[in-house]
């Protein structure tokens, strides 16, 4: 069953348009990883699901109701939780109250609770009174994701989880994913690792220029034609 | 310099504690300078005077009555008005709370006249108590009682409450916010709201310890933004230091040649910034 669609989505910064009609779906309980490189698009089209752009209600669907032109709150409301790119912890906040946070606009019982993501993330329980900013990176991260699943979302967007981490930082992290498919949530990671996203994904998608340029189960996908994809093919 | 006149000043910085706070929070949230910010104390001053008069209200209960009407106030503007003018540029917010200044300070004109008034305390406006070396007044003892539980409120309601996290993460960072679901522009009206609860404080306690008229506003606000800056943009703890600073040197001026009780207060404030430009309790990111 589709869960989340983008249809023909486009989206601008003033003159500049950035998606050029991307479509991409995710079942239930899927997990999806959107790869290309950098300025492709991946960001303005997690921006855009999340409702931090505005689009034309029908460009996103979300369990058959359009959901392009709501604002993030009432994106988030019905369960959709981003992990912003750079993470985006609130400095004013400790690592405990970033995680509380994340479940201010949306309040269901889940599987993730306070306890359940000290659980994943043991770390962050030691430091659950530092100022959020005060981690390293990777805890950041963490918390980061620790806070979108605070609110029990249906889908949970992931947008450049390995920015600025170490190789063994980032296997760490990755090594929570089964954990939080498990809990119920579908996934769309934003990765710009290709070797990253084909070892989790169910699906990939390559972004270039604003558009989808390829599409398929990682096993169905040849290296020759990611790389055509991602970097566009020598004519 | 007595022991006396220092005290007296720090009491009566209670006060101006009072005018700074809501300053302070709706700064702290949105970083909105609200030009209109000592007219509404002024404009709150007429509420409760109203009630007094019409209803025959002790002026306590009057300001009870008084500050849900002005949180109602204050959450209409904001969500009316001055969201709509918020923004990466920081010139219309400016502009259009000027502009209220002048529009509140013109309706209270027409509608009571530029005769001073006075919220009668009765008894408690002489009321003292002997404590040796000074004697305290009961009304600026009250004042002062006053300003630290506000400031004891605003920070259990900040760093206690969901609420005052949501305030923090939506001063933070907006957009982010709003992938945790909360909705800033009804964040900051709320913030609206709260500030001008406490502005009716302060309107309460202006209007029983002295004469006032529609047009004194600016000058609370140039009180209440001294202090604000004199703590450090975003410390409640600072602001009260802030108006205390203030009231210790107008009464310190004021010893020496009463001519000198305002100015001695603005010199406090340069001589402030000139050693800590950030305030003395500067957050530690900005």
């Amino acid at each position: 069953m589709t869960l989340l669609q983008t249809r023909g989505l486009t989206a601008r910064y003033g003159d500049f348009q950035a998606l050029f009609g991307v479509g991409i779906t995710l079942e239930v309980g899927e997990c999806v990883a959107i790869i290309g490189a950098n300025g492709a698009g991946k960001t303005t089209l997690m921006r855009s699901i999340s409702g931090v752009l505005a689009n034309s209600p029908d460009q996103v669907v979300f369990d058959g109701q359009p959901i392009g032109a709501l604002p993030a709150d009432q994106v988030m409301a019905r369960g959709i939780a981003m992990v912003p790119e750079g993470r985006r912890l609130f400095p004013s906040l400790t690592v405990e109250e970033n995680l509380l946070i994340g479940a201010h606009g949306r309040k269901v019982a889940g599987p993730w609770t306070l306890e359940a993501i000290y659980g994943l993330f043991p770390i962050l329980k030691e430091r659950r009174r530092n100022p959020g900013t005060a981690l390293s990176g990777g805890q950041q991260q963490m918390v980061a994701i620790g806070r979108a699943l605070m609110s029990n979302p249906r889908v949970i967007l992931r947008d450049e989880l390995s920015l600025g981490l170490a190789p063994v930082v980032i296997r760490d992290i990755y090594a929570a994913l089964p954990r939080i498919r498990d809990g119920g949530g579908s996934v769309i990671i934003v990765e710009q690792d290709i070797g990253q996203a084909l070892k989790v994904a169910d699906r990939v998608y390559c972004m270039m220029e604003g558009r989808v340029t390829l599409s398929g189960r990682p096993a169905d996908l040849s290296r020759d034609a990611i790389h055509d994809a991602y970097f566009g093919a020598l004519a | 310099m007595s022991l006396d006149t220092i005290v007296q000043g720090i009491l009566l910085g209670g006060l101006y504690t009072l005018f700074a706070a809501g300053l302070s929070l709706v700064f702290g949230i949105m970083r909105l300078v609200n030009l209109a910010h000592g007219d509404l104390i002024v404009l709150a001053a007429y509420l409760v005077l109203t009630l007094v008069g019409m209803l025959g209200l002790n002026p306590f209960l009057a300001a009870l009555i008084a500050a849900p009407l002005m949180f109602a106030l204050g959450w209409g503007l904001q969500r009316l008005v001055l969201n709509r003018v918020l923004g990466p540029d920081i010139l219309p917010p400016l502009l259009v709370t000027f502009g209220l200044s002048i529009v509140v300070q013109n309706g209270l004109l027409m509608g009571f006249t530029a005769d001073s008034q006075r919220i009668s305390a009765g008894a408690l406006e002489t009321a003292s108590i002997d404590l040796g070396p000074v004697t305290l007044g009961i009304m600026p003892l009250l004042t002062f009682a006053s300003a630290i539980a506000v400031i004891l409120v605003l920070n259990w309601i900040f760093y206690r409450t969901a609420l005052g996290r949501a305030f923090r993460a939506t001063s933070d960072d907006p957009v982010t916010a709003s992938l945790m679901g909360i909705r800033p522009k009804a964040i900051f009206a709320q913030a609206t709201g709260l500030a001008l609860v406490i502005v009716t404080i302060a309107a309460l306690y202006l209007g029983m310890r002295a004469n006032f008229d529609p047009t004194i506003g600016p000058a609370r606000l140039i009180y209440a933004f001294e202090a604000v800056i004199i703590g450090g943009l975003g410390s409640l703890w600072g602001t009260l230091a802030g108006g205390i600073i203030i009231g210790v040197a107008q009464t310190l001026g004021a010893a020496v040649n009463p001519e000198w009780q305002i100015l001695a207060g603005h010199v406090a404030f340069l001589a402030v910034l000139l050693v800590r430009p950030r305030g003395l309790f500067p957050r530690a990111y900005d």
